[in-house]
């Protein structure tokens, strides 16, 4: 294992620390925590946002904090749900008494932890509502499994629901249109290379030269299946089909695009994967309103990408629009 | 003889050893069907738990369980963390305010922390989870109270254990797998088995329970 840290259990205080010293006019640290909320939180007047997660997919989640997107985000350990009490705390710091959306992406621990911190803060009377993103078709969406899982469609449920709650929208009305958007968007990525948690020491799964490990997940957990490495082309023609499969498109429908690099894939592959992703869309008759290419949700140092697409409407559209200033995202 | 508080600290610093000698083992296991942290988090959620109950000193087996639990809660994260946090929080409920107790007494505690389990990971028998060691044992326990047999008991545990490769996953991030779950160990029944298993030795070494 080569990287660039001090010490393996130190990681996340470590990257929290130097994020808020590069960002201090948009993060801090909430003390004893790994919370990072926005510099002038609480935000008065509007429902707050809460989101988070494993550590190890930055720039998700506290590259979203901000203003037009999240108050606070609450980091776990690499790969590891935040635990309720962390939760818990995020939540206070930025509850105006309108409420708090706690956004959560679909697997047992984030989901158990999640529930518990909202249990907490209820008791303690501040009003919370929970969304769950399951975005990754690469997973069957039975009612005998945990469902699907939630990975880069994430940050299209943060974008818009908080555009939102900054126009003083209710919280009822908050998670209705964070619920929208977690219906209409649908991913689906690709790995080339395994990633290594630090505290781990070695590589999360083997994968030979020439192999690729299609519908993986962002925490380096397997996927649908293995194949033999393909061009970019037809990497893009397999994850498109499924993902279109599953939402239905029909033609003359618009969606915003969300090419997502794992952390371990140049930004040149990523937009030559963009540009048969616009051929197969334009041929389908599909318009693109808007194009996203970079690292998104990230999986450490994994190399490999997902694909995201987000059907849009009027309202989707406008929300999309409205002005974000984060570490992240910026509109 | 009774279990007193001392018995309950001497299991955790034994879970606490295995766990620690256990920790790629178990996280290998994650890596097959999870996300391959479970050895890291359990190492750390111990470690804590026997940081924070070497601090004080307990009478109270109740707040005993009770403390290991919050602890466990707010340091494993994942899954696990508010799993086993509320199987000890539950079972240390039950026992509030002893100073000692029986077998059967520690049965009905850790009945109380199977329904914790239920009720927070929605789960039940069968899907592939640590339940599929705590339930069969618990009951195990309950039924045989009086005639406990100590090896009966680790291989009764142990079988409940290994009974998990065969399953399909329902829960959990090898649930993602379906299937493919099948042929490998569930991480959480196995870290549960080296519980149980702790117990059992602490029992038998303080000649609590029949060999």
């Amino acid at each position: 294992m080569k990287k660039l840290i001090n010490n393996p259990e130190q990681v996340v205080r470590d990257m929290i620390d130097g994020m808020v010293l590069a960002h201090p006019d948009k993060l801090k640290n909430l003390p004893g925590t790994n919370v990072l909320i926005r510099a002038h939180a609480p935000a008065q007047g509007k429902v707050a946002l809460v989101s988070g997660g494993g550590s190890g997919h930055e720039p998700s989640h506290a590259g979203y904090v901000g203003v037009g997107m999240l108050d606070a985000a609450v980091a776990g350990e690499v790969f590891t749900s935040p635990t309720p009490d962390q939760i818990l705390e995020a939540i206070k710091a930025v509850d105006t008494g309108k409420g708090v959306l706690l956004i959560i992406k679909n697997y047992s621990g984030d989901l158990m932890n999640f529930e518990m911190a909202a249990e907490l803060a209820e008791a303690e009377g501040i009003q919370v509502a929970k969304v769950v993103v399951n975005d990754d078709v690469a997973v069957e969406n039975s009612t005998y499994t945990t469902g699907r899982r939630g990975i880069a469609g994430t940050v299209f449920v943060h974008k818009i629901a908080a555009a939102l709650a900054e126009k003083g929208a209710s919280l009822e009305e908050v998670e209705q249109v964070a619920n929208k958007v977690i219906q209409h968007v649908r991913s689906m990525g690709v790995a080339f290379t395994p990633c290594t948690v630090p505290a781990a020491g070695k590589p999360s799964f083997e994968i030979g030269e020439t192999e690729m490990e299609i519908g993986i997940g962002i925490h380096g957990e397997p996927g649908t299946h293995r194949t033999a490495m393909a061009s970019a082309d037809e990497i893009a023609d397999i994850l498109l089909s499924r993902i279109m499969d599953d939402m239905k498109l029909i033609p003359g429908d618009q969606v915003a695009v969300m090419i997502n690099g794992l952390g371990g894939t140049p930004l040149m592959e990523l937009y030559i994967l963009n540009k048969k992703v616009s051929q197969i869309l334009k041929n389908r008759d599909i318009s693109v309103y808007d194009t996203y290419v970079g690292e998104y949700m990230t999986a450490i140092e994994m190399a490999g990408c997902s694909i995201t697409l987000l059907k849009l409407d009027d309202q989707l559209i406008e929300l999309l629009e409205a002005p974000a200033d984060t570490i992240a995202w910026k509109k | 003889m009774l279990i007193q508080s001392d018995h309950i600290i001497k299991w955790m610093e034994l879970v606490n050893d295995q766990i620690d000698r256990q920790k790629d083992y178990l996280t290998q296991l994650d890596q097959a069907i999870g996300d391959g942290d479970h050895g890291i988090n359990m190492n750390r959620g111990f470690k804590e738990v026997i940081h924070k109950i070497h601090q004080t000193t307990y009478d109270d087996i109740g707040k005993l369980l009770q403390d290991i639990g919050m602890v466990l809660l707010s340091k494993v994260g994942g899954a696990s963390g508010p799993l086993y946090g509320t199987a000890f929080i539950k079972a240390g409920q039950v026992l509030k305010g002893k100073q000692e107790i029986t077998i059967n007494e520690l049965g009905q505690a850790f009945q109380e922390s199977v329904n914790g389990i239920k009720l927070r990971g929605k789960s039940q028998i069968g899907d592939k989870t640590m339940l599929d060691v705590w339930e069969p044992v618990t009951m195990y326990i309950q039924q045989n109270e009086n005639t406990l047999n100590i090896r009966e008991l680790v291989s009764y545990a142990r079988e409940q254990m290994e009974n998990t490769k065969e399953l399909e996953a329902k829960k959990g991030r090898a649930s993602f797998l379906g299937k493919r779950s099948i042929g490998h160990l569930d991480p959480g029944a196995v870290s549960s088995f080296i519980l149980f298993e702790t117990l059992c030795s602490i029992l038998l070494e303080e000649n609590l329970i029949k060999k």
